[in-house]
Parts: structure tokens; C-alpha cells; sequence
């Protein structure tokens, strides 16, 4: 049995869409995986000297520390990436195999994904570095295994609180609560969490208590899926409750309001946009990397642009990318209706600008690290509306990944979102604005370099009507790969 | 009305329709017949130009389709699912195809009046969106989306498929009274041959992508059509 689901299992994999693509495409993947390895690796083994020398504080107390927040974290990770193996379960239920038998091979399925590798990655040097130091390696092993147990806690909770949205939300408020009180040094959760990490070291037997919880975990997890294994059950769509909204307040816009109706309803109903709605609210804090100084290498002068166009352009650059992929799931339609393709692009573009201004007024609290702080984001949203609202269309004319709306998963970038064509287009998007900045702040001040930019930005304007034709054109001479493209979901 | 020639599609060189000529004149119900991979989709699909010809090509009205987008406003279609939009609801989904068509608000109102009884109380005013609508009810919320803004041509894929009973009675009324009434050209594909008999004038029968038969349809039609598929 088990070696039909394996062979399934790998073929699935391989045969899945996003491998189809072509060699430059595979070559990054192959590049992208080693470098999140080894960057793991050498923050596991080099985690142990930056906090010894970095922060002058004894790095196996610190961990300890901040295995708390790490292991929330990761909670939260997985409930945003991790995907449940519900899907692939249906066509197995009405064969002749047990339901234990297809529980057992769902959940197995999760333990073995990337999300639990990763960890191993940081930790296991880790634990080496703390032997190499000295350490006792019994009472190290200890605590990895601890930290593994936890781990895989993670991983069986994930699979109760999977679509549970409240029950998600209620533990991530609770940490935003608790990391504030820690801030402002109310309250530090830490001080009672550190010791329990700590016991796993200390009393080495203590170890078996996380992975006797992940155990009972795991035997919970199957009772509740094995539970659920029913069409009406677990294995059930949830279906909302609709409203149907009219929005004639946009009817001021004129035809373009019947594009700015729908997309308007495409970002508020569908779990995947929404997903994209959170994360531009996101980017509006991505600043606080730059103005606070809280990262050296970012401390240079152009590094403020940089900071500011994604500040302002959150929404613009994860909506933006994937015009018109948001209509992919019913692109037939559009293309045999007469679609008047400069008020479906105008209306995603009104779109992407109104978003950027809603951010850069969002934005204001940057005055307080300085007015050259804000003075970036609002240049930054001046070239975004006026360069890079043009670019991520152009971008996207040539992306050809079907967005699957339903589902939140795979929010963060699809792999096959990355070609040479959108590569090159990041140059004009992020480099050029820091170049224009460079350029007026070592001539005349930091106030003639924000100018710059902002006058690039706005005469970029000029173009929108050239740029719109091109991509009319490319819409139009890509429309049959385009169409193929979309109707291969997977 | 639709003058087809020299039509053919290939994948990687399999032939998958080859169609000499075929001339579909204005106010005639078509039917096109044909057993799994005849290439009944591949037809509809080159007609609305989502796919691209291997050689030859189709007119409209005169109106090259895969060179002109003027085919557009007197065309309308319901191929699969892929032509509704999932996180409407069905009444946001007509009013967005009106808008499309030039209809406004009350034109679209009028039209679904009489549909009421088409939709058997399951489609307006459900609460639903249209992607947790059952398989029968997509379906009919796409034909009649297909009937928005008087369309000169309309072109539905297995219309009957999938829908109860009493709705593939109303639905063959419809189309009857479209093509006679109305003078539209109505192209329907069915599996099912008592009603492609009962609903067009003209039935033509694919297999392998080849016109095999082309029968006006008559009273010895539907027996002729059963002895062909038997075999």
C-alpha cells in the first residue's frame, strides 16, 4: 500500500505544473533552495558567535529565549503556507483501502514536508557549535530532541487549526499583545517561557515530555481527520453567505466602473486576494527596517528610496505582478467578450494607484524618524504611480501562472511567477529610482535627490498611453498561450 | 452567416478537426453531434478564436474571427465553467455581462423576468456565490448570461448536460423560439441525440475531427443518427 501512495506521491510532484516551465526557471529554483539551505546552515552555525560577539550575551540563554516567539512564528508560517493533503484524498476514499490506511499516509505526508526540514537545518549546527563549545553532548541532544518534538506539535496542531480562521487570529493578537508588553517592559513572557526551554538541557529526561506531546498530538490528529473524512465533513467546501453588492457610487467613473465593480468584488471575496490585501498592509511597516536604523547595511543614503517604494507600494507590486492572472480562472469569457482592454487595465491601474495613496497617508507615522523618512515613501509612491504602476503591468502581461483564488496558500510568490523578462524589469522598478536618488544627493543634497525622483515618477505619466498600447498588444499576441496557460491548474 | 474554410487544427501533427467548407446560414439552429474527440469543442473554441487555426480560417459576418475582434458584440457563448465568474453572485454576473453588451440594469431585469420560471427559484436571490452553485445551475446561469444583448449568433457546448429534466424541456424551447422567432443562429454540441433532433433544423455529425453527415433534419433523422452511432 504504502508504496502505491509513494509512487503517487512522486508523481504528483513531478508532474505538476510548475515543473513544466522552462530550464532558466528550474536552474533558479535549484539556486533558490541551496541558498535558503545554506543560509540556514550558516545561521545555525554561526548563530552561536554573532550573539556572543554581536550582543555580548550568552547565545544559549538568548535562544532559549526566543524559542518562544520562534515557535509561534512557525505556528503562524505553516498556517499561511503549509498545505493540508485533503485534496488529493478524495479519489482515494471510495477505493478499496482502509481509512486508517489513507489518514496515516495525509498526516505522514505533512511530517515529511519542507516546513519541518527547515528547522533541522538551524538547529542540528547549532547543537554542533554548542558541543563543539563545551556543552555536555547528552544534555544538547536533549534539548534538540525537545526543540524536535515541538516542532512536530507544530505540525499536528496546524492540521486542527487549519481553516479556523479565529482560533488563528485570537493566537496571533495574543503574541502582538505580548511582544508589546515585553517592548515597553511591562511584561516579559520570556522570563517564563526561557526556564521551560532551559529544563530540556538541565534535566535531560525532561525531552521525552515534547515528544510524548507530539505523539498525543499525532494520535489526536488522526482521530479528528479520520473523524472528518466525509464528503460533508472535512472533506466539505465552506461556502459563504453572499452579498450582492451594486457599488453604483463608482458608476461616476464611467465604464470603467464596470471593470472597478468587479475587481473591487474579485479582492474582497476570494481567500487568495485577501491574502494579497494583508500583505501590503504588511509592506507599510517593511520601513521600519530602514529609519530605525535597526539593520547596518541598510544604512545608506539610496537604501531610504528603496525603503520608500515599498512602503508605498505594497499593494501595488503584489496585486500588480499578476494582471491579468487575477482573471485567469474565467479568461475564456473575457476573451470572447468585447472587452475594451484599455478599461480593464485602466481599472486595475486606478486600483494600484489609489492603493499607494491610501499608503503613503497610511504611511505618515514615518515623520517621526525624520522628515526625510516620510519624504521617501511619498517620492517612492510618486514613482510608483508614475513608473512602476506601468512596469508590474508590462511585468505581468508576460506571466502566465493561473491564480487558483480559493485558496490563501502560495500568496508569497509563485515560483513560476519568476522569469528572465520580469527579472530584468526590477531593474527600472527598484535600481533606477536609487540610482536617480545617488545621483541628486552627491550633487546638491538629500532635498534635490528626493526631487529627482519624484519628477522621474510623475513625467512617467506622460507614457501611460504608449504603455498601455504595448500591452494591449502583448495581451493580444500572447492571448492563445495565454489561454492554454490558464487552463492547466494544478 | 458563418462560412468556414479549409478549417483545420492540429496538436503536434494530430489531426484533430478538418473542415473543408461548411456554411451555417442566419436563423438556423446547428447541431453538431459527435462522440468523445470528434472535435465539437475544438469547432466551438475557433469559432470564439481561443484558439488559433492550423490552416484556414472562419467568417462571421463576413468578419475574419481570428483577425478582427468585430465578431464580438453579436457573439455569445457558454462553453464550460470557465466562462462564469466564481465569487459573483449570479445576479452580479448578468449585470456584469450586460454592462459588457450595452445593457443596463433594467434591460437585464427584463430579460431575467422571463427566465423566472428557467431558473426554478434556485438562482436569484440565493445568497450564493456562483462557484458554490451546484454543476446544473452554473449551467444555467451561463446560458442564460449567453442570451444578454440580443446576440446574432450563440454558441452553447453541451447545453443539456447536467441539467434535470424539466429544465432540458424549457431549454429546447428556448433555443427553438431563438432561431425561429428571433432569427438567431443558434450552434448547440450534444451527446444526446433525441435532443439535437428535436431542437435544430440542421444536424452535422463529426467524427475525428470530419464532417461525416449532414442532414436536414426530419422525422427519419433521429433513426438514422442512432443506426450511425451504433456502429
Amino acid at each position: 500500500m504504502l508504496k502505491y501512495f509513494i509512487s503517487l506521491e512522486w508523481k504528483s510532484f513531478i508532474r505538476s505544473a510548475s515543473f513544466k516551465t522552462n530550464l532558466f526557471l528550474k536552474i533558479m529554483m535549484v539556486i533558490g533552495a541551496l541558498w535558503m539551505t545554506a543560509s540556514f546552515l550558516l545561521l545555525g552555525f554561526g548563530a552561536y558567535f554573532m550573539i556572543e560577539d554581536g550582543l555580548q550575551m550568552e547565545p544559549f540563554e538568548v535562544v532559549n529565549k526566543a524559542l518562544i516567539y520562534y515557535m509561534v512564528f512557525d505556528l503562524a508560517f505553516r498556517y499561511f503556507l503549509q498545505k493540508m493533503p485533503v485534496l488529493n484524498i478524495k479519489p482515494l476514499m471510495y477505493l478499496p483501502i482502509k481509512r486508517t490506511a489513507i489518514v496515516n499516509f495525509a498526516i505522514g505526508k505533512t511530517m515529511i514536508s519542507f516546513f519541518n526540514l527547515l528547522h533541522a537545518f538551524f538547529f542540528i549546527p547549532f547543537s554542533i557549535v554548542l558541543i563543539m563549545e563545551g556543552f555536555p553532548a547528552l544534555q544538547v541532544i536533549a534539548w534538540y530532541l525537545a526543540i524536535l518534538g515541538l516542532v512536530f506539535c507544530n505540525n499536528f496542531i496546524n492540521i486542527f487549526i487549519n481553516n479556523k480562521d479565529v482560533v488563528f487570529y485570537a493566537v496571533v493578537g495574543f503574541v502582538i499583545v505580548m511582544i508589546g508588553l515585553q517592548y515597553f517592559g511591562v511584561f516579559d513572557i520570556t522570563n517564563y517561557t526561557a526556564p521551560i526551554f532551559r529544563a530540556f538541557y538541565a534535566i535531560p529526561y525532561l525531552a521525552l515530555i515534547p515528544i510524548v506531546l507530539a505523539v498525543v498530538f499525532y494520535k489526536m490528529a488522526f482521530s479528528y481527520f479520520k473523524k472528518n473524512l466525509y464528503l460533508d465533513a472535512g472533506l466539505s467546501s465552506k461556502h459563504d453567505i453572499a452579498e450582492t453588492e451594486d457599488y453604483s457610487w463608482l458608476n461616476r467613473f464611467g465604464s470603467l466602473s464596470t471593470f472597478l465593480k468587479n475587481d473591487i468584488k474579485l479582492l474582497r471575496r476570494n481567500k487568495r486576494s485577501k491574502m494579497t490585501l494583508f500583505m501590503s498592509f504588511v509592506f507599510i511597516f517593511y520601513g521600519l527596517l530602514f529609519f530605525t536604523n535597526a539593520v547596518e547595511a541598510y544604512d545608506g543614503p539610496f537604501w531610504k528610496i528603496f525603503a520608500g517604494i515599498f512602503v508605498s507600494g505594497g499593494f501595488l507590486f503584489t496585486f500588480g505582478q499578476f494582471v491579468p492572472s487575477w482573471d485567469s480562472a474565467y479568461y475564456p469569457l473575457m476573451m470572447s467578450q468585447n472587452i475594451r482592454y484599455k478599461e480593464y487595465l485602466e481599472s486595475k491601474w486606478y486600483l494600484m494607484v489609489f492603493a499607494t495613496l491610501l499608503s503613503t497617508v497610511v504611511s505618515v507615522f514615518y515623520l517621526y524618524w525624520g522628515w526625510q523618512a516620510y519624504a521617501a515613501v511619498v517620492v517612492g509612491a510618486a514613482y510608483n504611480i508614475g513608473v512602476n504602476s506601468h512596469l508590474v503591468l508590462l511585468g505581468g502581461a508576460y506571466i502566465k501562472t493561473p491564480i487558483d483564488l480559493t485558496t490563501s496558500k502560495k500568496a508569497f510568490g509563485d515560483k513560476q511567477a519568476f522569469n528572465a523578462k520580469t527579472m530584468l524589469l526590477t531593474i527600472p522598478k527598484l535600481l533606477l529610482p536609487m540610482a536617480i536618488y545617488a545621483v541628486g544627493h552627491f550633487t546638491l543634497g538629500e532635498a534635490f535627490g528626493f526631487a529627482l525622483v519624484a519628477i522621474f515618477g510623475l513625467a512617467g505619466l506622460l507614457f501611460k498611453k504608449k504603455v498601455f498600447a504595448i500591452i494591449e498588444k502583448i495581451y493580444k499576441s500572447e492571448k492563445y498561450k495565454t489561454l492554454a496557460a490558464y487552463k492547466q491548474t494544478n | 452567416m458563418i462560412t468556414v474554410t479549409n478549417l483545420s487544427k492540429k496538436y503536434n501533427a494530430d489531426p484533430v478537426l478538418n473542415i473543408d467548407t461548411l456554411d451555417i446560414p442566419k436563423g438556423q439552429s446547428f447541431g453538431l453531434v459527435g462522440n468523445n474527440g470528434a472535435g465539437k469543442t475544438t469547432f466551438f473554441s475557433l469559432l470564439l478564436d481561443l484558439i488559433q487555426p492550423t490552416t484556414g480560417h472562419i467568417k462571421s459576418k463576413d468578419i475574419q474571427v481570428n483577425e478582427s475582434e468585430d465578431w464580438k458584440p453579436f457573439t455569445s457563448a457558454y462553453i464550460d465553467e470557465s466562462f462564469l465568474i466564481g465569487y459573483l453572485t449570479p445576479e452580479e454576473y448578468f449585470y456584469f455581462i450586460g454592462e459588457l453588451r450595452g445593457q443596463n440594469k433594467a434591460d437585464v431585469d427584463a430579460l431575467l423576468q422571463d427566465f423566472s420560471d428557467f431558473f426554478h427559484g434556485e438562482i436569484l436571490n440565493q445568497k450564493k456565490y456562483l462557484r458554490d452553485l451546484s454543476k446544473g445551475n452554473q449551467k444555467k446561469v451561463g446560458i442564460v448570461a449567453a442570451l444578454i444583448g440580443s446576440p446574432e449568433i450563440i454558441i452553447l457546448d453541451e447545453p443539456f448536460a447536467n441539467l434535470d429534466p424539466t429544465t432540458q424541456i424549457r431549454l429546447k424551447q428556448i433555443i427553438k423560439n431563438l432561431a425561429e422567432q428571433k432569427g438567431v443562429t443558434v450552434l448547440v454540441s450534444s451527446h444526446d441525440l433525441m435532443h439535437v433532433t428535436e431542437v435544430c433544423e440542421r444536424i452535422v455529425v463529426l467524427e475525428k475531427g470530419q464532417v461525416v453527415k449532414d442532414l436536414a433534419t426530419s422525422a427519419a433523422t433521429l433513426q438514422e443518427l442512432e443506426i450511425h452511432f451504433a456502429g
